[in-house]
């Protein structure tokens, strides 16, 4: 059938010239600057709101707030918006004054009304991080009166204790104290919502950029604020595109598709390490990996097992192989960099010693457990590598794993054995994480707060009431003294089973440079990006 | 009588897709509060919220809100991209409904001829390439093949742009009005960015085609063999008309009438289906969306987007009945 | 023919024109399906790739050289290419791939044998319900039919792992749940040709119940049609199995199903091929096997097929 034939030929030439002139583009635009990310996590764009990794870093080359850290040495606080703070007698008031000749991208000028009504609008919106300021003894009843303008730039804020002066300030560094133009917003308003429903979609703030655009799970596109009021960044537009998977940023930026691939997998750091035209760059984050133990389940409630399963992971293994360049070890609930961390590391991998222990405890032949894995790589494969650990000790446990969401919802439903997640700090003042970690003032099952030593059940009034000293130690050294203490006993009794603290790790093109990997998220800075 | 009849159909149909969806979106072992205000959030926030998204009524009032507003076509607002479902579903369909286009029409340009020489040559060893090519199609997992071909033709070999629809140094090249890649780039004029474009969806889309055309191939070959033992080709044969056109006029037009079925059915497929291949080639489409919204309990996207893709199913349906009833001349003079 | 008398007895016994019992006419009729099968070539191979993944299944743990969940030294024994000690290498927590895929062959079989046995007989039922009946009970049973056909198998298993939770009990009830619509069409259009035969007329005037006409005369007839059509789909069943693992939502680590460990692999495609190339060979192998034995029963089976 020759017709048949020549039909055929002719159909395949036609795809064939379709598709043959086509060769990848391997170059981005000289100013612009293009990372992909996985960004799925963004829910919204109002600083009111905002509380995951990615959002939080966009807000943070978007936004200004009131005060900041160098991000070398956290401990170096200084104004941005705010000029000057002065702190009363009593230790409860701060007075701020707004720097002069600051403004908006919208060209507003930058007033303590704006500095007011961003603080008073977070609060009365009552969104999830919220709490940090609340915890200072705000609602939305009082804080009119307690957040109060008393002249054009400046204003007073007035808590209910006298909490240490760090805490507070390192709060208001965070992206809920990011200052919004209150003129802007106010013009968005529609039925009381403090323009909700126009912010976490639209932007009014004064970072070096503006926000122009995001579609969720595609892209977020910033572009030079030319109202900047610090130096003009070199970038006029920056990209974050959503990536989702390790292995395709490499791919992308091998390619030259991307500049800087934000997701960069243990695999990855080996491959890309050795490709000339790519620099690895990596900075330690607050985040730490831990399992913890659920004090409801009668086995795990015995210190002795507590104790055991801390001598069951192959803490040194994990981090230099599946977790190779992403993690070092690390078992205080303070993150390093944190002030007061306790850095010593107790524990390895011991199998007798945990024999012993579950001897001890009565379980020497070993029990069945379940663990909450949620299903990403990382966490999957080190609940792996632990389950191999402890059955070397007879424990059998079995992974449960579920997406995030499934994991949290039962994980705080307190319905689980064992939960392996991961925990980042929310500000850069330690009781972000002895609030959590150390602190159970309601072990109940309706309690109204829900913190991990909550979650695990475990109940620790005396701990409870050591952590609440520390937040009204004014006292910068004899703080950090608490802290460690804290830590300390932590360590060894607590049911949880700290492992390792996160480094954050990029690649970038060799020609892209000044990109800042800071200690939080929201200090993850490319103002100064040049390429 | 036979209108009536079919919408009443439709609307039982769309009624069925809502209620199984909404009762599976009620029972997922998730906190749907969680998805909006995260795990750090307090008491009152998480309160408030749960309010706010209705949670606090019961079941059936929820429905019932559900399907009132469905019907003016507001299906809410979805957690996770916090935009009226009914625009993220205009957003996200073009890609989807772009990339099965490009599939289907791969498909039907080689699985017709392809089937006809297959039939015609029954039994021979064209026949049997063809239908072992049809059941490797048949048999290979689609993300397996879509990884080992980003690894080949885009790792490897740079024959192929990557994942994801453009490049973003052309994003911003030409105005979205259509959200067809390819019709709105060459509608502008910018070839560069097509040629982008056509470099972005020539592996998925080829994977998709091949996909289709393993089964629009074996369809056209049963029809036609079924076509070609049929009198009216013999007659034909005897009278002398040429071989080429009993196939391709005589035969091929008869074959196309359930052929019409087939490749409409086949196109619901690849727009309903694409789930993995989106999910292998970061595809910005339908499928993604609903796996994404499915992982985070964000029922309204759920919902709507089922809806959507039950819609799709019925209305290409109803245009495979029409079609069938304008090509086959004896459904036709029956009406 | 030179072969053994009493073979040769059997054969004729078996092919014989006049069959004198109804056993004899059965055992003939098998026999000579069975024989118009083996002329199938492909068919053979297929149900050769079969009868391996049974054996496999079964042996899986003489067969496999290590243990499929524990790996060995992470330090050392991580990622390693394919050699004579690892057959298809190692993964990223130091598991051979090979004890893995050996393994993996229970998960298929599995979840293949119980979405047959799952969907077959909701399929069954349904159908021959809905056209032994017919009236408003086909009119519902049917609309629930297609409510369920409009939807892709896909995205409702989707729906359905996300309810139940994620694993592989769940995926396998999910895929069951969408995979019998097909079925009941089926098992109803050969209901609403057999209905009116005259065996059923004498059956339903000796006075018995429509349960007992519909599961005992009608399902048997129907049975045939609708196995062919399930082996046919069990490629289909593998394939959306493979998927929901691929897309984390069936089977869970460290369970060596095919699909979930391509996902697992897939983070290793360029540096360590292997890890997601080996499973799914596997997958495919597997799938071809069933289309070729669907291919070569259909041939044998389905007359309409024949005459082509």
């Amino acid at each position: 059938m020759k017709h048949v034939q020549k039909f055929v030929a002719v159909a395949l030439m036609c795809t064939a010239a379709a598709f043959a002139p086509v060769t990848a583009q391997a170059e981005t635009p000289a100013d612009t600057l293009i990372q992909a990310w996985a960004i799925d996590d963004v829910i919204s764009l109002d600083p009111a709101e905002v509380f995951e990794f990615t959002a939080s870093e966009v807000l943070g080359n978007a936004y200004q707030g009131l005060v900041g850290y160098n991000v070398n040495d956290v401990s170096e606080i200084f104004g941005v918006v705010a000029e000057k703070w002065d702190i009363s007698e009593d230790g409860k008031t701060f007075t701020f004054t707004i720097r002069d000749g600051m403004k908006f991208a919208s060209g507003n000028p930058i007033t303590a009304e704006d500095a007011v009504y961003t603080l008073q609008r977070a609060i009365k919106l009552d969104k999830s991080p919220a709490f940090i300021l609340t915890q200072f003894g705000f609602n939305a009843d009082n804080v009119d009166a307690m957040i109060r303008k008393t002249g054009d730039m400046t204003f007073e804020f007035e808590m209910d204790k006298a909490y240490a002066p760090t805490l507070v300030l390192y709060c208001l560094t965070s992206t809920v104290g990011f200052i919004v133009d209150s003129e802007l917003v106010k013009s968005n308003e529609a039925d009381g919502d403090f323009g909700y429903n126009w912010l976490k979609t639209n932007y009014a703030g004064s970072g070096a950029f503006s926000i122009r655009d995001w579609r969720a799970n595609e892209a977020i596109v910033l572009e030079r604020n030319d109202n900047y009021s610090g130096e003009a960044p070199p970038m006029a537009r920056a990209i974050y595109r959503h990536i989702p998977e390790t292995a395709t940023q490499r791919l992308l930026i091998e390619q030259g598709d991307i500049d800087i691939a934000r997701n960069v997998g243990a695999e990855e750091i080996e491959a890309l390490s050795s490709n000339p035209d790519i620099t690895v760059e990596s900075g330690v984050k607050g985040s730490i990996y831990y399992f913890s133990l659920n004090q409801k389940n009668e086995n795990l409630a015995k210190p002795q097992v507590r104790q055991a399963m801390k001598y069951l992971v192959d803490y040194a293994t994990i981090a230099d192989t599946i977790m190779k360049g992403k993690v070092i070890t690390h078992q205080a609930f303070l993150p390093r960099g944190f002030l007061g961390a306790l850095e010593e590391t107790p524990f390895s991998l011991n199998v007798e010693k945990a024999k012993e222990l579950l001897a001890e405890a009565g379980l020497a032949d070993g029990f069945t457990v379940t663990m909450d894995t949620r299903n990403t790589n990382e966490i999957t494969a080190i609940g792996q590598a632990i389950q191999q650990t402890m059955a070397l000790a007879g424990i059998t446990m079995e992974l449960i794993p579920g997406d995030g969401q499934q994991t949290l919802t039962k994980y705080r439903a307190r319905n689980h054995d064992i939960y392996i997640g991961r925990w980042g700090p929310d500000y850069q003042d330690p009781h972000t994480n002895a609030d959590t970690f150390a602190r159970n003032p309601d072990n109940s099952d309706d309690a109204a707060s829900k913190p991990l030593a909550w979650r695990n059940a475990w109940d620790i009034p005396e701990m409870t009431a050591k952590a609440d000293s520390a937040v009204l130690e004014a006292d910068a050294d004899t703080r950090a003294q608490i802290y460690i203490d804290l830590q300390k006993e932590h360590q060894q009794t607590s049911p949880f089973v700290i492992m390792f603290q996160e480094i954050e790790v990029l690649a970038r093109r060799n020609n892209v440079e000044n990109f800042i990997i800071g200690p939080s998220f929201n200090d993850n800075s490319f103002k100064a990006v040049t390429k | 009588m036979r209108a009536l009849r079919l919408s009443a159909t439709v609307a039982f149909t769309i009624l069925g897709l809502l209620v199984v969806t909404f009762l599976i979106g009620r029972v997922v072992p998730v906190d749907p509060v969680l998805a909006v205000v995260g795990d750090r959030a307090s008491q009152s926030t998480y309160d408030r919220a749960f309010v706010e998204l209705g949670l606090d009524r019961p079941l059936y009032v929820q429905f019932g809100l559900y399907v009132e507003k469905a019907i003016t076509g507001d299906f809410g607002e979805s957690v996770l991209t916090k935009k009226p479902i009914l625009d993220d579903l205009i957003y996200v369909f073009p890609a989807t409904l772009e990339l099965a286009t490009v599939g289907i029409i791969i498909g039907t340009l080689f699985g017709i001829p392809v089937g006809v020489w297959a039939a015609v040559r029954q039994g021979k060893l064209v026949d049997q390439v063809v239908r072992i090519l049809g059941l490797v199609g048949y048999s290979a997992p689609i993300f397996w093949l879509g990884l080992l071909g980003l690894l080949v033709f885009y790792a490897k070999w740079g024959l192929v742009a990557g994942p994801g629809r453009i490049d973003i140094s052309y994003e911003y090249a030409f105005t979205r009005v259509t959200g067809l890649y390819l019709v709105d780039t060459a509608m502008q004029g910018q070839w560069g960015a097509f040629r982008n474009v056509v470099s972005h969806i020539a592996l998925p889309g080829a994977l998709l085609g091949y996909y289709s055309m393993a089964y629009i191939a074996r369809m056209t070959r049963s029809f036609m063999l079924n076509e070609l033992a049929q009198e009216y080709v013999v007659t034909a044969r005897v009278k002398g008309v040429a071989e080429w056109r009993i196939i391709w006029v005589h035969a091929l037009r008869n074959a196309a009438v359930p052929l019409v079925t087939v490749i409409a059915l086949s196109y619901a497929g690849l727009l309903e289906g694409s789930v993995l291949t989106e999910t292998v080639f970061a595809w910005p489409g339908l499928g993604q969306y609903l796996t994404n919204s499915l992982q985070n309990a964000d029922m309204n996207a759920v919902l709507g987007g089922t809806l959507l893709i039950g819609i799709i199913f019925v209305g290409l349906n109803l245009l495979s009945d029409f079609l069938y009833t304008l090509l086959d001349p004896r459904v036709r003079r029956r009406s | 023919m030179t072969a053994d008398p009493s073979r040769q007895g059997l054969s004729q016994w078996l092919l014989s024109e006049q069959p004198a019992s109804r056993n004899q006419a059965r055992l003939g009729q098998a026999w000579r399906i069975w024989l118009s099968f083996t002329s199938n070539r492909l068919g053979m191979v297929g149900l050769g790739i079969v009868l391996i993944l049974v054996l496999v299944a079964i042996f899986a743990d003489v067969i496999a050289p290590y243990n499929p969940l524990l790996g060995g030294d992470l330090r050392t024994e991580r990622l390693l290419p394919p050699s004579m000690d690892h057959w298809m290498g190692t993964d990223d927590l130091a598991r051979d791939i090979f004890s893995r895929v050996v393994h993996g062959a229970r998960l298929t079989l599995m979840v293949v044998a119980l979405v047959a046995i799952i969907a077959t007989p909701i399929g069954l039922l349904v159908g021959t319900t809905s056209g032994y009946f017919g009236g408003w009970i086909d009119t519902v049973l049917m609309r629930i039919t297609d409510i369920f056909l409009a939807f892709p198998r896909l995205i409702l298993a989707l729906a359905f792992v996300a309810a139940l939770g994620p694993g592989i009990e769940n995926a396998i009830i999910a895929i069951a749940i969408t995979s019998w619509p097909p079925y009941a069409r089926l098992a109803r259009a050969e209901t609403l040709s057999i209905r009116n035969a005259e065996h059923i007329d004498a059956i339903r005037l000796q006075g018995a119940s429509s349960g007992r006409i519909i599961w005992g005369h009608v399902v048997p007839l129907c049975m045939s049609s609708v196995i062919i059509r399930v082996t046919l789909d069990m490629a289909g069943i593998i394939l959306t199995a493979a998927g929901l693992g691929f897309l984390g939502l069936g089977a869970q680590p460290p369970q060596p199903e095919w699909g979930a460990m391509i996902a697992g692999g897939r983070r290793f495609l360029i540096d360590y091929w292997w890890v997601a190339t080996m499973p799914g060979i596997a997958i495919f192998v597997v799938s071809l096997g069933f289309n070729l034995l669907g291919d070569g029963l259909r041939d044998v089976l389905d007359p309409k097929a024949q005459q082509q």
